[in-house]
């Protein structure tokens, strides 16, 4: 029988192509806030008393490039958002016919608030082995919101900003109840997921760091079935 | 020690550095020149020519239409039209074209008029919506009758930024699309000074910098070569992508 991967090949090389493409989509994206650092919801808006949010600058040093440039921030933001955009898009529609697609399941065990209670439980103990899965609950939870939720959202709500696509599909703008709506969601988001971010590699360095980032290379064994 | 803090820091100074580096080399700048193509070309094959941009009802119209860029062109010979109220404005419709015309704005008023309201976005992020009206760009060019080499349509303006003139430019695909108006009127009045009076180029589709103000001559063209700094437009020339449609 053949030795099962902990990650396929499809898992790890989508995993490492967003580390590249979603670090560069939000540094270059917190340059192109600078340009106009206020959040509006609606159609439009441009007037300070206007804003629902007055973001600050974000400094130099956290922006792609590395000094502010509209034009040159647009250029890696679109650059980034090819690969980011058919990297889910591949992922998600290869997902459901592969092995991992199961790990996403919530099973109707897993629907309990007790099951809930004893997974926040563990968390809280830093016990962050799987029990029964690939994933925890926990896990199961936060990886369908972003999986199925958050990124999807990131790119229908960065299509919205575009006045051509627009045009060619009106219902972007219902959907998001108008431009500058679509324009704070998309910040929102991307906090979200820098949020996200950074709650995975929390997890990550706190259950074996080397092995894991080792596994998500080389693709790692899967753990034994229970038999 | 190198604390973890400092190793985020690290990889992110590595990044930023990482990415000005391919920016500034001949492959990487040409890759990131190459991505706006991309998005043309899948903009244009999703999107329908005529695809029209969402037209809004006189309620949302933004209390003030905001001023960008050139709010006040300093010209001489644009004070004293504007002292005279632009009575003696022209527009030159010139270039590859059989026939060139040179029209006063009564002209331009008394042609067919397209009144749409229309939401503007701004390439730095904001968006106000505003009533435009004037004569489709499409009929001056038929007036015109471009000649079969004519591939863009070039606005030259009578504002300077930073002492270099103002100017844009569009392919036939948007210069024929029926939203794409020359406008005299903002909300029902003449266009005020900081929106370009007395003409401006409305082509809905697109970002705010492709709504050339202050417009004297429109020349239709073959190659976007030799004009300006070659790259189509003013922002263009300072590195912004020529097709602002996202």
């Amino acid at each position: 029988m053949a030795e099962r991967l902990r990650h396929s090949l499809l898992t790890r090389a989508w995993h490492w192509l967003n580390v590249v493409a979603v670090a560069i989509l939000f540094f270059s994206g917190l340059n192109i806030s600078n340009a106009h650092p206020r959040l509006y919801w609606g159609e439009a808006g441009f007037e300070p008393a206007e804003a629902w949010l007055h973001l600050p600058a974000f400094p130099a040093w956290m922006t792609i490039p590395g000094y502010y440039s509209l034009a040159e921030a647009r250029a890696w933001h679109f650059l980034a958002a090819w690969p980011f955009a058919f990297g889910l898009l591949v992922f998600l529609v290869v997902l459901p016919f592969s092995r991992h697609g199961r790990d996403f399941v919530l099973r109707r065990r897993e629907l309990s608030r007790a099951a809930l209670r004893e997974d926040v439980a563990r968390h809280l103990k830093l016990d962050f082995a799987a029990h029964g899965g690939a994933f925890n609950l926990l896990q199961k939870y936060l990886y369908i919101l972003v999986l199925f939720v958050l990124l999807p959202l990131m790119i229908l709500t960065g299509l919205t900003l575009s006045p051509a696509m627009d045009a060619a599909f009106p219902w972007l703008l219902d959907v998001f109840g108008g431009r500058q709506s679509a324009r704070s969601l998309h910040f929102v988001i991307a906090w979200a997921l820098f949020g996200f971010v950074l709650v995975h590699i929390a997890a990550v360095l706190l259950s074996g760091p080397v092995r894991q980032v080792r596994e998500m290379i080389t693709g790692g064994r899967a753990p034994e079935a229970a038999t | 020690m190198i604390g973890r803090r400092g190793i985020v820091a690290g990889l992110l100074g590595g990044l930023v550095a990482g990415c000005t580096k391919v920016a500034q080399s001949g492959p990487g700048g040409r890759l990131l020149d190459a991505v706006e193509d991309w998005n043309r070309a899948v903009h244009r094959a999703l999107t329908k020519r005529t695809a029209l941009a969402r037209e809004f009802a006189p309620a949302e119209i933004s209390p003030t239409f905001r001023g960008n860029g050139t709010i006040q062109p300093d010209g001489f010979d644009y004070m004293m039209q504007q002292a005279a109220e632009f009575a003696g404005w022209r527009l030159a419709v010139d270039g590859l074209v059989e026939r060139p015309l040179t029209l006063t704005l009564d002209q331009l008023k008394a042609l067919p008029q397209r009144t749409q309201i229309t939401r503007h976005d701004c390439v730095e992020g904001w968006s106000a919506i505003g009533q435009w009206t004037g004569p489709q760009l499409s009929r001056l060019l038929r007036l015109a009758g471009l000649r079969p080499e004519a591939r863009y349509i070039v606005f030259h303006c009578a504002d300077r930024l930073s002492g270099s003139p103002y100017y844009e430019s569009i392919d036939l695909i948007d210069a024929f699309h029926p939203q794409t108006i020359v406008a005299h009127a903002l909300n029902g009045a003449p266009l005020p000074v900081k929106n370009g009076a007395p003409l401006r180029l409305r082509v809905e589709r697109q970002l705010g910098y492709k709504h050339a103000k202050y417009l004297q001559r429109i020349e239709a063209v073959a190659s976007l070569r030799g004009i300006g700094g070659g790259k189509g437009g003013y922002w263009e020339d300072r590195g912004y992508q020529w097709y602002a449609g996202i």
